[in-house]
Formats: structure tokens, C-alpha cells, sequence
């Protein structure tokens, strides 16, 4: 059975192949080569974190040995050297994002802060008792937590665009939400638990068209599919360097300069004020505003490692890799008696989420687990997405670059045991 | 305070083995490292730690069953633990992981304060803090229309707490002091200081991001409610922060990041937090850079905090002399070496910091030239500017001969004619 | 330390230890402040203006011997120039610190000012060279909130 659709497939298959060598990219990934219970690491948990090439690593642990210093304040030689570095890598976000401006591109801790830094800098500021907040039914908590906690600090409401049984969004029903009262629109690129890819270009021009701010959540989309700030036209990017092949820790806002210049500091703290007495302060020009106290320099310098490894490899390459390693995916697992795949979007990417008749998802992990192969199951941290589907959990296996069609049958075969162990 | 007798000699030369970066060059000079209040270097332990949880267990925490996710929400875990003991044993609950200092006091002043702070309360800080204890709370007392008083300081640069009862009043909601200023290294009286605010039934904050690396600390003796320090400034990754907070406070508290991790439930209209710690740490946390950091606990344990100190006050009051003895020299805060840490900040009347700072890195000296992000101390000191040269347990007295050496050699540019008397 | 001495040049020293121009300007109608928050410089440039030509210029402010002199030499240099002279100035000026320039070509078109060719060999001190020229700038403008070198 599997034989026919590997033959219908075969085809891209060996193009995408042709343009990004597998082996040769897992060789650049030293945890690939670790053993898991005796067994060889399958890694299908990219979702959650990425792994690191060396480079990355290298990048880290090159800074330490070499390079690190305080940045900004000092003048001696190695505070300029940890500066530059720091500062290349903005500049390697900005070329990333397709951003006018370094001055764009904040340095956080990951996605989750960037939004915090918007809902809270930006919508207490701008956004009054009885404005509209809209974001989707497929949001990530940190694209909805840091909202509902601004709702219920100014008295404004959280509207949410719903989802159809495939897990698309209703855009007829996002038109019909858009009014005078819509002070904000916040929605992921890309959805953590279905792997929907969502219309964003087009929800920001709907949006735009009734003078509405935009952000994005990119942190499962900026890994795998090519971003262009300038292109979508999206007011705030926000997206996770661990996502992303870099280290923890760090991540990646970026903001319309004239909206970030509008907008309130954030955190308080050394680096981001000019001149200070007890009278008044002169908050520093974007973005150091917003990077109060000593930032994760080494993690903007792996960052920046990253974003060079990735452009080396191409996001087109990765994109369409992934595709054909999706579409085999998906076509094997539908082949699985009892398993249903939650998430069935026309437009998808890198997510299969999935039940098992009878075997909750915790379960399926732990005995995939026994054979090396890391996949996440539980909630995601998208409850709503559970509700909407009426599962308690899914399991969820994502995928990256350096996955194989070998691993996924790997999948396949243990999805196969579990059954076997629960009948 | 011990003195150096009763605690073991550090072996600096057998320590600075284990720092890379200490062997490398600047300007065709030995590097002589004198900016570790600005950061510090990090150990071959800490640096090999961060590459090893990348090569072998990198994965997402607290969500996944899977053997990696184990393996590294067990490190994480693991250095959360290994933070509460170090600071005195303290329950690991009441350990937050922030980004640094800064984050930490942030949130306090965040989601504590805007919930206990009003208008007309006050806030009491002092004449000596970094920007980062000073601007939290600036935003919320004008946020909330509160108050912001001072603690004044000596010439010498000490606290004066002979005003602390004029200060302190029944709208006294919070006391915020660093344990160790940043310029002068001052030594604050916290315990002191957090009896009476207590007495007042304000809380206690204390900035430890100078005094964590460099004493011995315990939360309990001090008696504060909540003290915040970075991991870069003592010898760990950067982007590692820790807030200490005490369990009620921490439990009655509001979150200060939404997102994954801190809640219980989400659904659409509401949402329900999750126990503290983990209520403050929303999104995917610092996990490699924490699980680094657990070894730069472990190098500071095993050289002990003790010995650390005492070497400490051995080379600031030899760097003291040193410097005094040029004749020149001005130095900013309290002469005696054992109420102070391992900060010197001097100037050259006839070479601004600035400049001075640019001669020295000549010569392959790193200090700190500037403000230090304590603007209000500098105006108290009448000084825009100022040198800053800062110890840690890898500098010697040989480092300190470097710079005055250099300091000598900064007055040819500038046309002094020295007669320089040789150490005394 | 070859360096160094091309940076702290002798009349570099002087300017610094005797600012020329260092005062208030009464009757000064445009001025400005500026800010280098990495070493705590402060500045500020007090113009006379008749018309677009620079009648007087002045300035006060505490700073490291760098920003002092490319003050101090500033305002001895764009005294009785029109803005538009100044702008070009400037623009030569920022280009010798960041090495945009060839001073040992270009060095006429700079006069004097190119003694402070040897701060773009210390990547941290162009700011200091050329706050003074900023400020002088948004004096100009008349921009009201303080510049910063950021």
C-alpha cells in the first residue's frame, strides 16, 4: 500500500532531494548521532525546539573563549568586538526578515516575550474599554494570554476568527469582525498544533483597510518558510531563535519603526535611557528602548550563526524538502487503522498532529520514546484548539530539514507497536 | 566579615588556567580583564556545559515526555535547586529564571507593585542605584502617581541611615537597595535597612547583581522579601537571570508574562495560572544557558565563596594603595577595604574616563569608562564620568601593577610630567 | 602606541585643555543639546544666526578630550558659513571618522579638522568626535528634544 503513493511521490521527491543533501546536513547536527534507549535519536519534536548545528555551537563557544564582554558601554577592545557581534547579528535578522531597518529588529527572550512586549507596551497605550481585540482559534497561550491580561486591564474584549473541521480559518467570518471597534489583530503565521498555514497576507490587508494594526506569531513559520516583513506588510513579527536552529533564550520582535517609536518602554533598566535624573528620563532611540539590561549577547551571536546556516541551505530548499517529507508523512500515517490526523488545512507545513482510537497521547510518546523516537504529545499550550476538536490531547510529530523518509517510517513502525501493545 | 587568615588562599594562577579567553591577546598584550561588573569572563566548565546540553539533550521542557525533554526539564530543574541552596537554602519555588537583574526587578516592580502601589504611596531607593533599580520604579510611580524618595549617601559613599527614620512613613510601600553598589562597592547595611522596613510594613528588594557574585549571600539573614542577580556576572551564560521571592509573595502575586508554561487553563474568555515558579516563567524558558549556569554554581562552590571574598578585600586593598600612592589619583567610595567589594571607580583629574579608558585598552587593559548606568550617583559625586576597574576571583595583584603602570604611561599623552615613586 | 599618538594629537590636547568658543552665547537664537550616554558627554551649541549664515557659534558642556576638541574645532571652523557649507562639513567630516574619506587625498577640503583622522581607529570614539557636530546640527533644525549619539 505504501509502495504506490512513495511511486506518485517519487518524482518531487528526488528533486528536493537533489537540492539539499540530507546526510550531509545531518552530519552538521552532533545530537543526531546520539542513541536513545539503545536506539537511534528520531527527533519529530521540532515544533517544541529545534536542534543546533555546530556551527551554532561553535558560534557560542567561540564567543565565550574569545570575544565576551559587556556591550554598548565599554569602550576597551573586547567590549567592541562582543558589540559588533551582537550588532551583526541585528543586521543578519534584518537581512533575514527582509526589514527597512535595524533599528526593527528588538532582541527578546523568544515569541512569548515579544508579544507580551506589544500587548503591553503598545495596548495599554493605544487600546480603550470597549475596543476589540481579534486573534484566531488556533493561537498558541502566548498569543492569547498576554491579550485576555489587556482585556481585562483597559475593559476591552477578545474577539476570536473561528476554524472549520479542516482547521482553516473562516475569513468571511474575520471580514464580519472587523470594525470600527477593532483596535488590534494578532494571529500566527503558522499553527503549532495543526500546521495550518494561514492567510496572513491577506488578513493584514483586510485589516490594514480599516487602519488596524497587525502582528504575526512566525514562531513555527520564520524556521521554515521564507518571511518578508515588507512583502506581508505586517505591523509586528515576532519568532523564537531556539525555533530557529539558534540557541535559547533568545528571539526576535520585529516592529514598524513609527510604531515602535509611538510606544511606551517596556522594561526599565541600564542600556535603554540616554539621560536620567529624578525629574525626567530620555528613553535611547529603537531598539535599545526596549533591551533594558544586559542582553543574551551570546545567544544573538548563535542567533545570528543560524541565520547564516539557514540562508547557506536556502528556505526555498527547506520549504519544498519539507513538503514532499510532509506529504509522504501524511500519506503514511493515513494508512494507520484507527489514527485520525487533527489538522487537514490545504495549506499546511511541517505539523502532523494525530489520535489513536483508544490510546491517549501520553501513551503513544511514552512508547514511541522506547524506541528513540521524540515526539511531543499534550495540548501544545493551544487548549482552544483541543476544545474546538473535542480531543484531550493530540499527539504531534514536526518536522525539520534533517528529517528522513527512513524516520518517518521509523513513526510509522512505532505508531504500529503502540497499536500492537494496546490490542 | 572573616578575615583572609581563617579562609584558603585562591590559587589564581591555577584558576586562570581554566578561563580561555584570559590567554588571549589585545593589541599584542596580555589581556588584563578588569570590567567584571560589566560581565565576567565564563570557565572552560561553563562554556564546555553549554555545548554539551546542545550536542546531547537539547529539547523542550516540562511538556514532553519524550527522553530528551526529560533529561533537559531535569537540568533545568536541577539548577533551579542548586540556586536555592546557594543563596542560603532556600525552597527552590521561590527561584524565578529571568533574562538578568533587570528583568527581576522589573517584575517586581511590575506584579507586585502595580497592584500595591498607589497614589501617594512611596517608594524609597537610594542616592548609589543602577539605572535598573531606578527606572522600574520611576514608570510605576508615575504609573500609579506614588512617590520615589532617596536614601542620601556620605562623601565616602556609605549610606546614611542616621535618615532612614525621617524617610521611612506609614506610605512607605517598598524599599529597593542594592547589596553592592556598582561604582563605589559599597557594602550595604540590608539587614539593617530590611528590619525597618519591616517595621514599616514595607517590603524588602535588593539588587544582588554586584553582591551575589563576590559574597556570601543568604536570603535569610538578609531578610529580604526579594533579591534579584544575573548569571553573567558570576562567571555563568548571559541571558540567565534569577529572582529570589518569597513564596506568599510569589503566590498572591499577578503574572507578569502571559504565554505558555505559566497557566493551568486557557480557554477563549479566561484563563487560570499555574503554581509559582512556573507562573512567572511564560514561553520557552533560557533552558541551555540556566543548565550552564548550574556549572558556573558549581566552580564558585567548589573555589568558595569565602575564599572568594577574602581574595576579594586582599586585592582591593592592595589596588587601593596602589592607586592612592600615585597621588593623582581620585577614587570614589569607602577606603576601607572590608566595607566594600571589588569596584574601583578613580578618576585622572587631567584625562577624562573616557580617554582614559581608550589608552588603557592600548595597553591591553579592559576597564569601564562612563556613567555605569547610575546617572544620579554621578551627579551626587559631581562627576560626568568616571574609570571603573572591577575584580574577580581571576585577577591578581599583578593585573593591578599593569594598570597603574599604565595609568603612569596615560600622562605621557596628555603632557604630565610624572615623577612616579615606586610602590609603597 | 603609534596609534594613540595619532589619535591625541598635540593640537587635539590643546583644544581640549583650552576650548575655543567655550561659553553661553548671549544673544545666541538657536541652540541644542546633545547626549553621548556612552561616556556621560553633554553638550551644548548656541548659535547666532542672521539669516542662513552662521554669525557666532558656542558651546558648554563636560565631555572626554575627543568630543571637547571636535567641539571646540568645530565652532572655530563653520563660524561665517551658511548652512548648506555646513551640512557638506559635516558630511566630509563623518566621512573622514568613518573612514569613508581618504584624509591623506582629501585632507584640503577638511582643514584643520584633519587631526581627527585618527579617531576612525577607535570605532568607539567616532560618536565622541562627532556629537558636537549633531548637536550643531539640530541646533539648526531646531530641534527641541536632545540629540543622541545612538
Amino acid at each position: 500500500m505504501r509502495a504506490a503513493h512513495e511511486m506518485n511521490a517519487s518524482q518531487a521527491w528526488e528533486r528536493s532531494r537533489a537540492s539539499l543533501d540530507v546526510e550531509r546536513i545531518r552530519e552538521d547536527f552532533p545530537i543526531l548521532k546520539r542513541r536513545v534507549h539503545g536506539k537511534p535519536l528520531v527527533y519529530l519534536d521540532n515544533a517544541a525546539t529545534s536542534q543546533k548545528p555546530k556551527v551554532v555551537i561553535d558560534a557560542t563557544h567561540r564567543y565565550y573563549s574569545e570575544e565576551n564582554s559587556n556591550i554598548h558601554r565599554g569602550v576597551h577592545f573586547l567590549s567592541e568586538q562582543a558589540t559588533g557581534a551582537y550588532e551583526g547579528a541585528r543586521a543578519r535578522v534584518k537581512r533575514f526578515l527582509n526589514a527597512s531597518d535595524a533599528r526593527e529588529i528588538l532582541f527578546v527572550r523568544g515569541t512569548t516575550e515579544g508579544i507580551n512586549l506589544v500587548a503591553r507596551s503598545y495596548g495599554r497605550k493605544f487600546i480603550q474599554e470597549g475596543d476589540d481585540i481579534i486573534v484566531s482559534a488556533m493561537e498558541h497561550h502566548s498569543n492569547i494570554v498576554p491579550w485576555q491580561i489587556v482585556c481585562e486591564e483597559v475593559g476591552a474584549r477578545l474577539r476570536v476568527i473561528p476554524m472549520n473541521d479542516r482547521g482553516e480559518l473562516l475569513m468571511e467570518e474575520y471580514e464580519k469582525l472587523l470594525n470600527e471597534r477593532t483596535k488590534f489583530v494578532s494571529v500566527t503565521h503558522l499553527s503549532n498544533a495543526l500546521g495550518t498555514v494561514n492567510p496572513v497576507k491577506q488578513i493584514i490587508e483586510r485589516a490594514h483597510r480599516c487602519g488596524v494594526p497587525v502582528l504575526v506569531d512566525g514562531a513555527q513559520a520564520a524556521p521554515h518558510v521564507r518571511v518578508d516583513v515588507r512583502d506581508l506588510d505586517c505591523d509586528f513579527y515576532a519568532f523564537s531563535g531556539h525555533k530557529l536552529f539558534g540557541p535559547t533564550g533568545i528571539g526576535v520582535l520585529y516592529g514598524k519603526a513609527s510604531l515602535l517609536e509611538a510606544m511606551p518602554p517596556y522594561q526599565g533598566g541600564g542600556d535603554m535611557i540616554s539621560a536620567f535624573t529624578f525629574a525626567k528620563t530620555i528613553y535611547k532611540v529603537l531598539p535599545f528602548k526596549f533591551e533594558a539590561g544586559t542582553p543574551n549577547i551570546a545567544g544573538g551571536v548563535g542567533l545570528g550563526a543560524a541565520i547564516d546556516y539557514l540562508d547557506g541551505i536556502g528556505l526555498e530548499a527547506v520549504a519544498a524538502y519539507e513538503r514532499e517529507l510532509l506529504a509522504y508523512a501524511t500519506e503514511a500515517l493515513c494508512t494507520i487503522q484507527g489514527l485520525r490526523i487533527i489538522g487537514t488545512a490545504k495549506e499546511k507545513a511541517g505539523v502532523l498532529s494525530f489520535v489513536l482510537d483508544g490510546v491517549h497521547a501520553h501513551d503513544i510518546g511514552t512508547i514511541l520514546d522506547r524506541d528513540g523516537i521524540a515526539i511531543r504529545t499534550g495540548h501544545h499550550c493551544a487548549m482552544p484548539v483541543m476544545q474546538r476538536f473535542g480531543v484531550p490531547a493530540t499527539a504531534r510529530a514536526s518536522l525539520a530539514f534533517y528529517n528522513t523518509r527512513e524516520e518517518v517510517d521509523a513513526l510509522v513502525a512505532g505508531i504500529d507497536k503502540v497499536r500492537e501493545v494496546f490490542n | 566579615m572573616k578575615v583572609a587568615s581563617e579562609v584558603p588562599r585562591l590559587d589564581v594562577q591555577r584558576l586562570r588556567a581554566d578561563f580561555p579567553i584570559l590567554d588571549r591577546k589585545v593589541h599584542g598584550k596580555r589581556l588584563v580583564y578588569l570590567d567584571s561588573a560589566a560581565t565576567t569572563q565564563k570557565p572552560e566548565a561553563v562554556i564546555e556545559a553549554l555545548s554539551h546540553y546542545y550536542r546531547t539533550f537539547n529539547a523542550n521542557i516540562h511538556r514532553g515526555i519524550h527522553s530528551l525533554a526529560e533529561e533537559a526539564t531535569e537540568a533545568y530543574e536541577q539548577t533551579r535547586r542548586k540556586v536555592a541552596s546557594f543563596i542560603g537554602g532556600v525552597e527552590p519555588r521561590s527561584i524565578i529564571f529571568t533574562r538578568n537583574a533587570t528583568e527581576g526587578l522589573n517584575l517586581v516592580a511590575y506584579a507586585w507593585g502595580r497592584h500595591h502601589v498607589g497614589s501617594g504611596d512611596e517608594i524609597l531607593l537610594t542616592e548609589m542605584e543602577h539605572h535598573s533599580n531606578l527606572v522600574p520604579w520611576m514608570l510605576l510611580a508615575r504609573e500609579k502617581g506614588a512617590v520615589l524618595k532617596h536614601i542620601p549617601i556620605t562623601d565616602e559613599g556609605e549610606l546614611r541611615l542616621d535618615c532612614l527614620s525621617d524617610l521611612m512613613t506609614a506610605r512607605t510601600k517598598v524599599v529597593s537597595v542594592t547589596l553592592v553598589s556598582n561604582v563605589l562597592g559599597t557594602i550595604n547595611p540590608v539587614r539593617e535597612i530590611a528590619d525597618a522596613a519591616h517595621r514599616y510594613g514595607a517590603l524588602m528588594v535588593v539588587d544582588g547583581a554586584q553582591g551575589v557574585p563576590h559574597l556570601p549571600v543568604d536570603v535569610r539573614a538578609l531578610d529580604c522579601d526579594f533579591l534579584a542577580f544575573s548569571g553573567h556576572k558570576m562567571l555563568g551564560p548571559t541571558g540567565v537571570g534569577v529572582l529570589y521571592g518569597r513564596p506568599e509573595l510569589l503566590m498572591n502575586m499577578e503574572p507578569f508574562l502571559g504565554g505558555g508554561e505559566m497557566i493551568r487553563e486557557v480557554r477563549l474568555d479566561r484563563a487560570t495560572w499555574n503554581d509559582i515558579p512556573w507562573k512567572f516563567e511564560a514561553g520557552t524558558p533560557n533552558i541551555a544557558d540556566v543548565v550552564a549556569f548550574s556549572a558556573a554554581l558549581d566552580y564558585l562552590e567548589a573555589v568558595g565563596m569565602d575564599a572568594v571574598r577574602a581574595h576579594e578585600v586582599e586585592l582591593t586593598g592592595y589596588g587601593l594603595e596602589r592607586l592612592l600612592s600615585l597621588g593623582w589619583i581620585k577614587i570614589y567610595g569607602p577606603r576601607d577595604p572590608d566595607r566594600r567589594g571589588g569596584v574601583l571607580a578613580f578618576n585622572d583629574p587631567e584625562i577624562h574616563a573616557h580617554d582614559l579608558s581608550t589608552i588603557l585598552d592600548q595597553y591591553g587593559i579592559a576597564i569601564r569608562a562612563g556613567h555605569h548606568c547610575a546617572q544620579p550617583l554621578m551627579r551626587r559625586l559631581g562627576a560626568a564620568a568616571t574609570s571603573r576597574a572591577s575584580f574577580y576571583l581571576y585577577n591578581d595583584r599583578d593585573d593591578i601593577d599593569a594598570l597603574v603602570e599604565a595609568l603612569i604611561a596615560a600622562g605621557k599623552y596628555f603632557g604630565r610630567n610624572t615623577r612616579v615613586h615606586p610602590a609603597g | 602606541m603609534s596609534d594613540l599618538r595619532e589619535l591625541y594629537q598635540e593640537v587635539i590636547l590643546d583644544h581640549n585643555k583650552k576650548p575655543r568658543n567655550f561659553r553661553r552665547l548671549e544673544g545666541a537664537n538657536a541652540t541644542a543639546e546633545g547626549y553621548n550616554p556612552l561616556c556621560g558627554d553633554q553638550i551644548t551649541v548656541y548659535l547666532e544666526l542672521e539669516g542662513d549664515v552662521i554669525r557666532s557659534i558656542s558651546f558648554q558642556g563636560a565631555g572626554c578630550a575627543i568630543s571637547k576638541a571636535s567641539a571646540s574645532m568645530m565652532t572655530t571652523s563653520v563660524k561665517g558659513k551658511t548652512r548648506a557649507e555646513v551640512e557638506a562639513l559635516f558630511d566630509r567630516v563623518h566621512k573622514m571618522l568613518t573612514r569613508e574619506l581618504d584624509t591623506k587625498v582629501n585632507s584640503h577640503e577638511l582643514g584643520k579638522l584633519a587631526v581627527l583622522s585618527g579617531v576612525c581607529e577607535f570605532p568607539a570614539r567616532v560618536k565622541c568626535a562627532s556629537l558636537a557636530w549633531h548637536t550643531l546640527n539640530a541646533a539648526l533644525e531646531a530641534k527641541k528634544e536632545p540629540v543622541s549619539t545612538e
